[in-house]
């Protein structure tokens, strides 16, 4: 029985690897391909690909121990993972998961014992304005309910391929409530390309300048500073390259779609309905800083995007957009790949994300050097955004002070906002920087709005009292979550789940983010249980600080903020679940004993506590 | 003599008195160390209950029922409590068996293993009642310091006892922390 199902794998193995042309630097995509066709990464697979990318076994071994859509243990034929963002909880997700896992009788986190299924948890699929949400072999599964699940269940218990679901399951829609100049109108395609062709790439950087836009994934760097460094590491007049790894130097551009944060779902609808302007502004991109290989780094959970988005590279590549001598400039080639991620929210760091480009585990790289200078195979290599590069795109079409003359002095242009949680229309809203917070919670109809988190949990909880701050760089800066509580939520629920989701995602390359977080989980947990006390807490302030300032990234060095900020401006979300103020152990001393109790059958005195 | 105001207590919880044997290696220092203190429950000693102390010093992490109430007493009588080694800190190398469930180490010691007791599990009150996972110390009483090292070094010991001694803040040098 076993024997066919090994050879089987190792026949699809083969074509995988040469579907990837035996290329170490596309592990990634190997794995991904493997896990698709096997349903697990074995260990005779890994000993195969080694050997046939002549890497060592560890390196293949590293990369699928570190995904979280990769397993070296077998799941089931049918994989459903429920997205377990807060918004998916406060749409009842755990309830549902239960649900589907009684009907179907396995336990969440394991496989059946046909091996037919297994159901797990997994960090936020970037659905939250139409959760709950869950992924089936990695196809994003919306708007959950019982009724949803009765069908999924019964499609998955008669053995039905998932590509022959009814597609009323997988469909997800934009959502989209308030457009400007971004979503407002189309772009012709090729029109910002021709308007760089006309005015030059050195005056197309001088717009970018005078734009003053700045990074939209978090950070908030001036994008045209980063172009020139870029720019700037190759010396072309004399040949002299500064970082010169060998071969011809070339820049690179990548565009980061890993849109890890929970609560984040703006650069999916960019992808889904306006690819074109996202791809033009990499083009852009590549000819002002003089690149000709781009990458779009595309998060795992998005692979449904994959297809449409290979379609519009295809016709961008027909019409002249894309390939070799673009527009007919001969001096201008650029083309675009695009990766997978597999489940790991470290590579929306730049160089962590370039890492697993790469083909590696995710592991966020010593900086300085900046990719700028030493990025994707050592080579200069600008990172940015969905949405800086759909900017960048407009830009270069409008020019820079029609952009400028948008937003605030610090914040030009537009920013998108993926809104949720407790609001009657959520989805994607567009607004000038500078808009107040109560403005939005306005607009989308939030019900009596207690708390606010704004850029996801590595972000800042807004309380009610701070409504009339506004969404800019000098006062609340955002990657674009805006998560939304009631006066009836319990903030310490939001913070619980926080604090869960660093612990799952840190990286585990330095000791302060890997312990901390877990620690940080650990407190929580223990006062969620009730044995909380006010020595927890202070212990959670310098947990806190110890993350902030001892962590190699910024997931670290973020991770506490939650839990920081709840403290600081809801004390009394947590003290009113604290058991006392002296010291409490952590955990049910009596009932830590009552499996002994049961197997050696005692109940004297010394055998309770 | 002097008057030994100091009073110091040790105990071996779920460990394996590594850290005590790391105790002795401060060697001659030892005789210093009685000049400042006077020994309360320890191995060394054979006092059977904690009385009110200064510094209660415990190794191992809690594994039953009788642990905790070491614990506990120790907790009460000192005023300063230490964690030492790994197993205190963290639960140690006796946590290893906190990824396997109670009812099968159990089966596999008492049922499948032939020879032991003719294959009943043990139900004397006598025994001390094991919890379904090891724990280290401070998820059970509020620990005061944590001296790190599987076991700390004979010379970690000896500068965090001297440094608390003084009423000093106990700081251990980059060297007594690591052994590369
Ligand atoms: C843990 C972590 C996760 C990140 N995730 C993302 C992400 O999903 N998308 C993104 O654009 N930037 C993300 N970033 C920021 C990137 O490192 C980088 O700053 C950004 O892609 C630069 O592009 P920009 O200048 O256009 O903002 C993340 C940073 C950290 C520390
Ligand atoms: S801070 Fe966390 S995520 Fe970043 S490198 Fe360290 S362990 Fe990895
Ligand atoms: S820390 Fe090491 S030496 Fe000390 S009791 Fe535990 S195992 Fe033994
Ligand atoms: S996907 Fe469910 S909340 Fe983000």
């Amino acid at each position: 029985m076993d024997q066919p199902e090994l050879s089987d794998c190792a026949q699809q193995l083969t074509q995988i690897l040469t579907r990837h042309g035996r290329d170490a630097s596309r592990l990634l995509q190997i794995l991904r391909d493997v896990q698709d066709a096997c349903h697990v990464i074995s260990a005779q697979a890994i000993d195969l690909i080694a050997v046939h990318l002549a890497v060592p076994r560890v390196n293949v071994e590293g990369v699928a121990g570190f995904y979280s859509f990769l397993s070296t243990r077998p799941v089931g034929e049918y994989q459903v993972l429920f997205s377990g963002n807060i918004t998916d909880q406060m749409l009842g997700q755990d309830e549902l998961m239960q649900y589907l896992c009684n009907k179907l009788w396995v336990e969440p986190g394991k496989v059946s014992e046909d091996g037919l299924v297994s159901i797990a948890g997994t960090s936020c699929t970037g659905m939250c304005d139409q959760g709950p949400a869950a992924l089936v072999n990695g196809w994003v599964l919306t708007n959950l309910d019982r009724n949803r699940l009765d069908l999924i269940g019964e499609l998955i218990r008669s053995r039905k391929p998932v590509a022959e679901w009814p597609p009323m399951l997988f469909e997800t829609a934009d959502n989209i409530r308030r457009a400007d100049m971004l979503l407002g109108d189309a772009l012709a395609p090729g029109a910002a390309i021709g308007a760089v062709l006309a005015r030059g790439a050195r005056e197309t950087l001088a717009e970018m300048d005078k734009s003053n836009l700045r990074g939209r994934g978090g950070a908030g760097f001036k994008t045209a500073s980063k172009w020139s460094f870029c720019h700037a590491a190759i010396v072309e007049e004399e040949g002299h390259v500064i970082c010169d790894v060998g071969g011809p130097p070339e820049r690179v551009i990548v565009c980061n779609a890993d849109e890890g944060e929970p609560g984040t779902f703006k650069d999916r609808v960019l992808l889904n309905s306006y690819a074109d302007l996202v791809f033009e502004g990499m083009t852009v991109g590549a000819r002002v800083v003089g690149a000709s290989k781009g990458f779009l780094y595309l998060r795992g959970e998005y692979r449904y995007l994959l297809n449409r988005l290979e379609g519009v590279l295809k016709r961008r590549r027909e019409a002249g957009l894309l390939g070799n001598a673009i527009l007919g400039q001969a001096d201008f080639s650029f083309d675009i790949e695009i990766h997978l991620g597999a489940g790991a929210y470290i590579c929306g760091e730049e160089s962590a994300l370039i890492e697993s480009l790469e083909g590696k585990r995710g592991r966020p790289r010593n900086r300085p050097p900046f990719p700028v200078t030493h990025g994707y195979q050592g080579r200069p290599t600008v990172v940015d955004n969905v949405e800086t590069f759909a900017c960048a795109a407009k830009i270069a079409e409008k020019g820079g002070a029609w952009f400028a003359a948008m937003g605030t002095a610090q914040s030009t242009g537009t920013k998108l906002l993926s809104v949720s949680g407790d609001v009657a229309s959520p989805g994607i809203y567009e607004y000038p920087f500078g808009v107040t917070v109560r403005q939005v919670l306005a607009d989308c109809g939030a019900e009596d709005p207690y708390a606010v988190q704004i850029s996801g949990p590595s972000g800042t909880c807004v309380s009610w009292k701070e409504f009339d701050r506004c969404i800019a760089f000098e006062d609340i800066p955002t990657a674009g979550a805006f998560m939304v509580f009631s006066r009836k939520r319990d903030v310490f629920d939001a913070v619980r789940n926080f604090t869960h989701f660093f612990a799952h995602e840190s990286c585990g390359f330095c000791t302060p983010c890997r312990v901390g977080t877990a620690l940080q989980q650990k407190i929580i947990d223990k006062i969620h249980g009730g044995h909380g006390t006010l020595s927890d807490l202070e212990e959670l302030k310098r947990l806190g600080h110890l993350l902030k300032t001892m962590s190699h990234c910024g997931l670290g060095s973020s991770a506490a903020n939650p839990v920081l900020d709840v403290l600081a401006k809801f004390p009394d979300a947590f003290e009113h679940k604290l058991a006392g103020l002296a010291f409490e152990p952590a955990f049910d001393l009596d009932g830590a004993l009552e499996t002994a109790r049961k197997i050696t059958g005692r109940d004297d005195e010394w055998a309770h506590l | 003599m002097t008057e030994r105001q100091i009073r110091l207590a040790t105990c071996s919880l779920a460990g394996c008195f590594g850290c005590h044997m790391s105790f002795l290696d401060i060697d001659e220092r030892l005789f210093d160390l009685v000049e400042l203190i006077e020994f309360d429950r320890t191995p060394l000693t054979d006092i059977k209950h904690c009385g009110p102390c200064d510094v209660g010093i415990v190794e191992g992490g809690v594994c039953n029922a009788e642990n905790v109430h070491v614990l506990k007493e120790f907790r009460k009588n000192c005023k300063v409590l230490v964690a030492i080694g790994a197993c205190a800190i963290n639960g140690g190398l006796p946590s290893l068996r906190n990824n396997i469930d109670l009812w099968d180490c159990f089966q596999e010691v008492y049922q499948y293993e032939g020879g032991l007791e003719g294959g009943v599990v043990p139900n004397d009150p006598e025994l001390p009642l094991p919890f379904d996972k090891v724990h280290p110390i401070y998820e059970v009483v509020k620990v005061d310091y944590f001296l790190p090292g599987c076991p700390p070094s004979g010379d970690a010991i000896w500068r965090f006892l001297t440094d608390l001694l003084a009423g000093r803040e106990p700081k251990l040098e980059y060297e007594q922390l690591h052994f590369d």
